[in-house]
């Protein structure tokens, strides 16, 4: 029977998604360790095992330095990634990213200004940004609300867009404010996202942040695909559509704040992450949003080895992410032309 | 007649509190296990009141019961396990696959944080088979023709497990065929004992399947009835302003434009 054969189809996809989701996960936890050990000490490529007990200097290094900028990185990753696929979900849009209600924007002026007006200490920096970025997403609400043009979700989008195109107009305004010996590099080099100089006290107060809202979205991650179908019918399926979209939007925007806080603008993993994730896993967010978080993982990790042992220097990551975000953007859409049509 | 479901008394309503009234003095009531069908023109108020039965929008005055309780007693969950709602459309961005989609109507039935199970699949397997579509289980929502995407969103409220079924103009978008195909499920249902509220403006789907009907002009009840009391030549030239006629071939009537 056609019937019990879509049954069985069902199911084998279902089977299948467990077992990619286990080996994208066991795949990363070996990735982890792998890239702990890689670097430029004492030669380029993996550190010995063995070295790494005897040798003091390694130790440190890979200890004090590495892993928590690893950690950071997976962390990261995560959190940008599933932050974008709940935000493609909830404002059923596959074009929208984690920071555009004003809070990639926000982090920015609110690091730089912190920059030109008060200090360039790490810490200072880190938590003025991370409050313009939540006061990015506090003035889109407040303007969503006061708004008198179609539904929540088109509201959202638009003040959106506005706060952010204030904050980038400020944060060019700050740019030419700015000492063009001292400050304005280290504008410019916030602004490209990086990990370079990350601590565990950076990594610390990144993580209660990124363990809370991850794991709310976790938690949520079925009730989700209900959120993004129009109010009514979210309604009539018995949920609050838009006190339940205004919970999940602060549980992603918690974890995204936190994130480039910390590493600046790292662009494009929030963008492309869920669209690899959808067509590994489906739209189901089920399986779709684990999917993405590991990708996630794997995706920055991946840009981080490469940034921080392809050339001598550093690289900036989030030159790496859009270039390889971008490119990787190009294959999914010239490979798939049917399937993206509206 | 046993007592009716859901019953409007004296509803007014209106989106904006200086604007104008988009229903007054709404008044009906419908009966358990019947197909009853609201018709009038273009922005007599079918939608609006469809979403006020849903508990969607809030009656301004007077109060809508169901099962002899205020609507806005019931619990958000409750109220969804009590009703669904077909959407006239519903606009898809993402690829889910048909019995992902139509399990999210288990929603009403699980706690917050809950996923569905086994026994949900099955429930929601069973409805696809009830609407004819359980051998499209594992395609892709997106890659479905207008009337299968109807029947997969009616799938998804009897996943629900409802005793009252909101239809709104499930034919709006249907060809000849599916047209016949959705009157023969909804037909069915009823003979299931399904209480049924649908919208619609096209006459064959009413004189096919109302068992009463209730006429909105301008925002009030215009006439309420039996398909037989309701459906005749003066009400309907009444309504709609135009030269038609009623006419019975064999034992079934028809409507004829003159």
């Amino acid at each position: 029977m056609a019937e019990s054969q879509a049954l069985l189809a069902v199911q084998a996809t279902r089977l299948q998604r467990r077992k990619v989701l286990w080996a994208l996960g066991i795949g990363l936890i070996v990735l982890f360790w792998l890239s702990l050990l890689l670097g430029r000490y004492p030669t380029p490529g993996l550190l010995s095992p063995q070295r790494l007990l005897s040798d003091e200097l390694a130790n440190r290094l890979v200890f004090q330095l590495r892993l928590p900028r690893l950690l950071t990185a997976l962390f990261l990753g995560m959190s940008l990634s599933a932050a974008g696929l709940v935000f493609q979900l909830l404002f059923s849009n596959p074009l929208v990213e984690p920071g555009f209600l004003g809070v990639s924007q926000g982090a920015a002026f609110g690091a730089a200004l912190s920059i030109v007006f008060f200090s360039s200490k790490a810490l200072v920096v880190q938590t003025n940004a991370a409050l313009f970025a939540l006061a990015g997403l506090g003035l889109s609400y407040l303007l969503a609300r006061r708004l008198r043009y179609g539904g929540w979700v088109l509201r959202l989008i638009l003040a959106g867009i506005a706060i952010s195109a204030l904050f980038s107009s400020g944060v060019g305004l700050l740019k030419i404010l700015a000492d063009p010996l001292s400050q304005l590099p280290e504008i410019t080099f916030w602004l490209l996202g990086g990990l370079a100089s990350l601590t565990w006290q950076k990594f610390f107060s990144v993580l209660p942040f990124s363990l809370l809202g991850l794991s709310l979205l976790l938690l949520y991650r079925w009730r989700l695909n209900i959120l993004a179908l129009n109010d009514e019918t979210a309604f009539s399926l018995g949920t609050a559509p838009q006190r339940e979209r205004t919970l999940l939007i602060v549980a992603a925007v918690l974890p995204t704040a936190a994130a480039i806080s910390v590493a600046g603008m790292v662009g494009w993993v929030g963008l492309i992450v869920p669209h690899l994730a959808r067509r590994l896993f489906g739209a189901d967010a089920r399986f779709s949003l684990p999917g993405a978080m590991l990708l996630g993982g794997w995706f920055v990790i991946l840009c981080d080895n490469l940034a921080r042992t392809l050339l001598n220097g550093e690289i900036p990551l989030g030159i790496l992410t859009s270039l390889i975000g971008a490119i990787a953007f190009l294959a999914l859409l010239s490979a798939s032309g049917k399937r993206w049509e509206r | 007649m046993s007592k009716p479901l859901l019953v409007f008394d004296r509803v007014t309503f209106r989106y904006e509190p200086r604007a104008e009234r988009v229903l007054s003095d709404v008044s009906f009531d419908l009966p358990v296990h019947q197909v009853t069908l609201l018709f009038g023109p273009n922005g007599c108020g079918k939608t609006t009141l469809l979403y006020l039965s849903l508990g969607w929008l809030r009656a301004e005055q007077g109060t809508i019961w169901l099962d002899g309780r205020p609507l806005p007693a019931l619990g958000r969950r409750e109220r969804g396990r009590w009703m669904a709602l077909v959407p006239q459309s519903e606009y898809i961005s993402f690829d889910y696959s048909v019995l992902e989609y139509v399990l999210l109507g288990r929603a009403p039935h699980l706690p917050s944080l809950a996923e569905p199970s086994e026994r949900d699949i099955e429930i929601a397997f069973g409805a696809l088979g009830r609407v004819g579509i359980g051998h499209l289980a594992h395609h892709s929502v997106r890659e479905l023709s207008g009337g299968e995407r109807q029947m997969v969103l009616i799938a998804r409220a009897l996943t629900q497990q409802p005793r009252l079924l909101l239809l709104d103009e499930p034919t709006a978008h249907l060809d000849l065929q599916n047209t016949y195909r959705l009157v023969q499920v909804v037909r069915e249902l009823k003979r299931q004992g399904m209480t049924v509220l649908m919208t619609s403006h096209d006459p064959q789907v009413v004189l096919a399947l109302a068992d009463r009907v209730v006429i909105l002009r301008q925002g009030q009840v215009f006439r309420q009835g039996t398909l037989e009391e309701v459906f005749t030549d003066q009400v309907l030239q009444a309504v709609y302003d135009i030269p038609l006629q009623v006419t019975t071939v064999d034992g079934k009537k028809t409507i004829q434009w003159l």
